[in-house]
């Protein structure tokens, strides 16, 4: 167990340092070179030769390596073109919100997909079941975005049920401790802040639940459709066990294997669909900074730092997943 | 009531040549043959190969044809191509022509609705709407097509140079997939297209495609390896055929119908990837390019609570026929399933 | 009163879009208590079926089921699911084929023999592990302590399907339903599991319906035994009356395929005709016709009728294997 966890780390620690030094051959090739890309319209030769050696670029390219690894490696990242912050800052005040985001879209998807995908398996082929199917495909096949804009106009233009943009209804305040909005007003006990902002949260949420729950209920309806022809559900019914017994420990326990995977490899789409829900809901967070880095002229240092973070971030969830796997599964634990 | 033919599970029948005993036995055994002999055991063993393969085929098709969801989804697929094909003989007008008729009442507040002349009214330019929908069909697929197969071009080399070398090759390539996997897809689309300095209709396609690189790379190395100890593989090195001709020959015609799969697939994902960069205002930005991701990215979201109709239509295509070419592939994927074979 | 009794028992497969299918047709048999009585016949026949039917297990749908299956006089075909789930497991045991794919791989061995007690007999997890230990212990599997908390994939093959023996004998049922127990088993396992079953139920009395295509595993077990042969009985007899003297050709056809040490050198083994796949539907005749060296025109005029013998059996043909001729 102990090899199979230094292994995958070692794995992560390969990966990211593949990846960091693809980031930096990115920066290196930039449109102009990375020195136009950050002086802009503002290079003048002097500027320019001032930065080439504040930079560091006219050191051996190696050595420019080492010292760009030990910024990574002590979280520096240098400052954003456009605020002149630095990055580590402007990221910290962005990633919150997109957890937040994330984390209600993921409740939403799997509470909602297992039991649905649970039931369809369970009513195979009935009416339930071709809904549910009808509903995955529409799911994968709708652009996210504009979903966001139909729901945006169903609910807040048509009906009024939930607010069209933000994170907080403009002139609440509310005290920042965590960045989790919801979770920051129940900490300093501003309750009706919480409650604002998870009424702000809940169409955004719904709108990035939308594929990773489609995804989610068509795995779990495959997955307990296997399980229910294995001989050992078979032997559960022989055994007389009441129904939910037979649901909770013999089915789900082995059909959810699969499933613990796959909300795993759903974080890299949950950040892809989160860039298009935040732009539509103007909701501040990773995505809308992604956006920004790249419309209002590009942000390289904060686009460097997001990639990394990015990867960061699916990686070490799926070493997550991989670990509590082997908890689950006996079979795995041993190996 | 079942055809021998039929019964061996996926990839393909192998052909036995020899019997279980380890390679080296079996090799040496061939070896005493004379080369007559030989060349006629490597034409049988080629032969079934063929055969093994062409019966699979057709007994795939066989019941996808019988598969309302392939007939659902190939009869979308077929429509779309069709109209992409004969879009200029079935539009009303030019999709680029501004139309004084149009533009006269036309302000940001007010776009022309339907009249006889324009069915789907204006779009924000004074262009007809329908037409340049219709034309959208042409760019959508266009798109779609070179996206999806610079992927697979791209996905199936590697794979195959990861599956068929293994060793060294193949830990590079994979902890390459794997980085590119560690990344959102939609994410290292945004990069490669900021790597530019300006965005074009090529951009895009590039970006889309290589997201799908490292998932044709996977599926391809996934089965070379599975293939690598297969009896037809066994044989054919056995028999002395070249490493080279076993990958292209033996090898890759048994993957192909699982990239085939996937890239039926994937086609739905590469319009809908190309509508979100359209989105993020990275599209193409040619303003008279007609196609349905740019149309509903741009227009039809800018202009969402003038005329919800510029983004209700192009969104519509777009679902139609990304749910035409995922209930195609599943459907495909169903068919060669062994699984299901009967 | 018989402990079971099977009276016409029919399954008939539906699918949409195909024809039915009889599995099972009008079979009748009845065990007494503490009797072992063998199901043998070939795959397809329907010995499977007729036990799935019995416990309650077929699928809810596509498939019809008609008849009587009197438990203690109770009729298990008309009780409610949930009355039928307090009898699965504590009235009515049953054992499977594979035991790796019987047990549930993620849940130890000591919960699925003790989930079976704390249904049935109101144990609580703690008491339940502790008669689990003794079961275990009672079933031969050495250090059952430790068992407890292994899994499946952890015990071999031969303590898994003891295993599955002590969850279906946890209640002390009253008969316990073996489908084809030693099938997926080693020889020498093979044989240890059935001395096994034949000690245990010698021990509690519990009546025994064995399922089986092995006529050796018939041998050293059954009180009685029914042939089948797509979907009907075809011969019933006492254990020593069929292997001395198999009147079916079917039987006779099963007992001359098995290879035996004392006969002559060279000799070619026998073998029934044909699969079954040219099986006749029985609405036409006797579905063993097409197989059968003595077949006579009545058994292509429609299906011979299930007559008592002398000896105290049943047999279903037209034209039987003479008497005298036994088997060599």
């Amino acid at each position: 167990m102990l090899r199979v966890i230094v292994r995958r780390l070692l794995q992560l620690v390969v990966t990211l340092i593949a990846l960091s030094a693809l980031v930096f051959v990115w920066l290196r090739n930039l449109p102009g070179g990375p020195i136009e890309a950050l002086l802009g319209e503002r290079a003048t030769p002097e500027r320019r030769a001032l930065l080439v050696k504040a930079l560091g670029y006219d050191q051996p390219i190696l050595v420019q390596y080492a010292k760009f690894m030990q910024r990574l490696l002590t979280g520096d990242f240098g400052n954003s073109i456009r605020s002149g912050d630095p990055v580590t800052e402007v990221i910290g005040r962005a990633f919150p919100a997109t957890i937040e985001l994330g984390l209600a879209a993921m409740i939403i998807a799997v509470g909602l997909g297992v039991p649905l995908g649970y039931l369809a398996a369970r009513w195979r082929g009935r009416s339930l079941d071709n809904l549910t199917i009808a509903g995955t495909l529409l799911g994968i096949s709708i652009p996210i975005f504009f979903l966001g804009y139909l729901l945006k106009d169903i609910f807040t233009q048509n009906i009024h049920w939930f607010p069209p943009s933000g994170r907080l209804t403009t002139g609440l305040d509310n005290t920042n401790v965590t960045g989790f909005y919801v979770l920051d007003g129940l900490l300093t006990r501003e309750f009706d802040a919480s409650a604002d902002a998870l009424w702000h949260l809940i169409l955004p949420a719904v709108t990035l639940a939308t594929i990773p729950l489609a995804v989610i209920v068509r795995i779990t309806r495959a997955s307990v459709l296997d399980v229910l022809n294995e001989d050992y559900v078979r032997t559960a019914e022989a055994k007389g066990l009441r129904h939910r017994t037979i649901r909770g420990r013999h089915i789900l326990r082995n059909a959810l294997l699969p499933v613990v995977t796959i909300i795993g490899l759903q974080t890299g789409a949950l950040l892809s669909g989160a860039v298009l829900t935040e732009k539509v809901y103007n909701w501040g967070g990773i995505g809308t900074l992604i956006v920004d880095s790249i419309s209002g002229g590009r942000d390289y240092p904060v686009l460097q730092a997001i990639i990394l973070l990015a990867a960061l971030v699916f990686v070490v969830v799926n070493l997550l997943v991989d670990l509590s796997y082997a908890f689950i599964d006996p079979r795995v634990r041993v190996r | 009531m079942t055809d021998p033919t039929t019964q061996a599970g996926a990839p393909a029948p192998a052909p036995r040549a020899g019997d279980e005993r380890p390679g080296g036995v079996r090799e040496r055994s061939i070896g005493r043959l004379g080369e007559r002999k030989k060349a006629r055991l490597e034409e049988l063993a080629q032969a079934s190969a063929e055969k093994g393969g062409v019966s699979l085929l057709r007994d795939a098709l066989r019941r996808l044809r019988r598969n309302p969801v392939a007939i659902v989804g190939g009869t979308i697929v077929g429509l779309f191509i069709l109209v992409a094909v004969f879009a200029p003989l079935i539009a009303p007008h030019d999709p680029v022509q501004r139309f004084a008729e149009l533009t006269k009442t036309l302000t940001v507040d007010n776009i022309p609705g339907a009249s006889a002349e324009h069915p789907l009214g204006s779009d924000p330019l004074g262009r007809d709407f329908l037409s340049r929908l219709i034309h959208g069909s042409r760019q959508t697929l266009f798109v779609g097509v070179l996206a999806t197969l610079i992927g697979l071009a791209l996905g199936v080399l590697l794979g195959v140079l990861a599956g068929a070398f293994g060793g060294w090759v193949d830990v590079v390539l994979m902890r390459l997939t794997d980085v590119m996997l560690a990344l959102p897809s939609l994410l290292l689309a945004i990069t490669l297209v900021a790597m530019v300095s300006k965005s074009s209709q090529w951009t895009v396609i590039f970006a889309v495609a290589i997201v799908n690189v490292p998932i044709f790379a996977r599926l391809l190395r996934g089965s070379m390896l599975a293939q690598r100890e297969s009896d037809h593989v066994l044989a054919a090195r056995a028999l002395g055929v070249k490493e080279r001709n076993i990958v292209l020959r033996h090898m890759l015609p048994n993957s192909l119908t699982a990239v085939i799969v996937q890239a039926t697939l994937t086609f739905a994902v590469a319009i809908l990837d190309a509508a979100a960069l359209s989105f993020l205002g990275l599209g193409d930005p040619d303003i008279n390019r007609a196609e349905w991701g740019l149309m509903l990215g741009n227009d039809g979201v800018r202009y969402f609570e003038v005329r919800p109709e510029l983004a209700y239509y192009p969104a519509l295509a777009i679902v139609v026929v990304a749910l035409g070419f995922t209930l195609l592939g599943e459907a495909m994927r169903e068919a060669i399933d062994p699984k299901n074979r009967r | 009163m018989s402990l079971l009794d099977v009276r016409d028992l029919s399954v008939v497969f539906q699918r949409r879009g195909e024809r039915p299918f009889t599995a099972v047709d009008k079979v009748s048999f009845k065990v007494e208590p503490g009797q072992t009585v063998g199901l043998v016949g070939e795959s397809g026949c329907g010995k499977s079926v007729t036990s799935l039917a019995i416990m309650g297990l077929l699928p809810k749908r596509g498939n019809r089921v008609s008849g009587e299956v009197l438990f203690d006089g109770a009729d298990l075909l008309k009780l409610r699911a949930d009355d039928m789930r307090d009898r699965r497991g504590r009235d009515i045991g049953m054992i499977f084929q594979d035991p790796l794919s019987s047990l549930n791989p993620v849940v130890p061995i000591g919960v699925q023999v003790a989930e079976v007690l704390e249904r049935h007999q109101g144990m609580d997890r703690k008491k339940a592990l502790r008669e689990a230990r003794e079961l275990l212990d009672a079933v031969g599997i050495p250090d059952p302590e430790r068992r407890l908390s292994e899994y499946p994939h952890q015990i071999s093959g031969g303590m898994r399907q003891r295993a599955l023996i002590a969850i279906a004998l946890a209640c002390k049922p009253r008969l316990l339903i073996a489908d084809e127990p030693t099938t997926a088993l080693d020889v020498t396992i093979q044989a240890q599991i059935l001395t096994l079953l034949k000690q245990l139920v010698d021990e509690t009395g519990t009546a025994l319906i064995m399922i089986t295509h092995d006529l050796g595993v018939v041998a050293g077990l059954c009180d009685t035994v029914n042939v089948l042969y797509g979907g009907k009985v075809v011969e019933r007899a006492a254990r020593h009356e069929l292997f001395a003297r198999p009147r079916h050709p079917y039987t006779h056809g099963l007992l001359s395929s098995v290879p035996r040490l004392d006969s002559p050198r060279g000799e070619r083994l026998y073998a029934i005709r044909g699969s079954v796949a040219d099986n006749i539907p029985w609405a036409e005749g006797c579905a063993f016709a097409p197989r059968c060296d003595n077949v006579v025109d009545a058994c292509l005029e429609g299906p011979p009728p299930l007559e008592p013998t002398a000896t105290g059996g049943d047999l279903r043909c037209n034209n039987p294997v003479s008497e005298e001729v036994a088997v060599p």
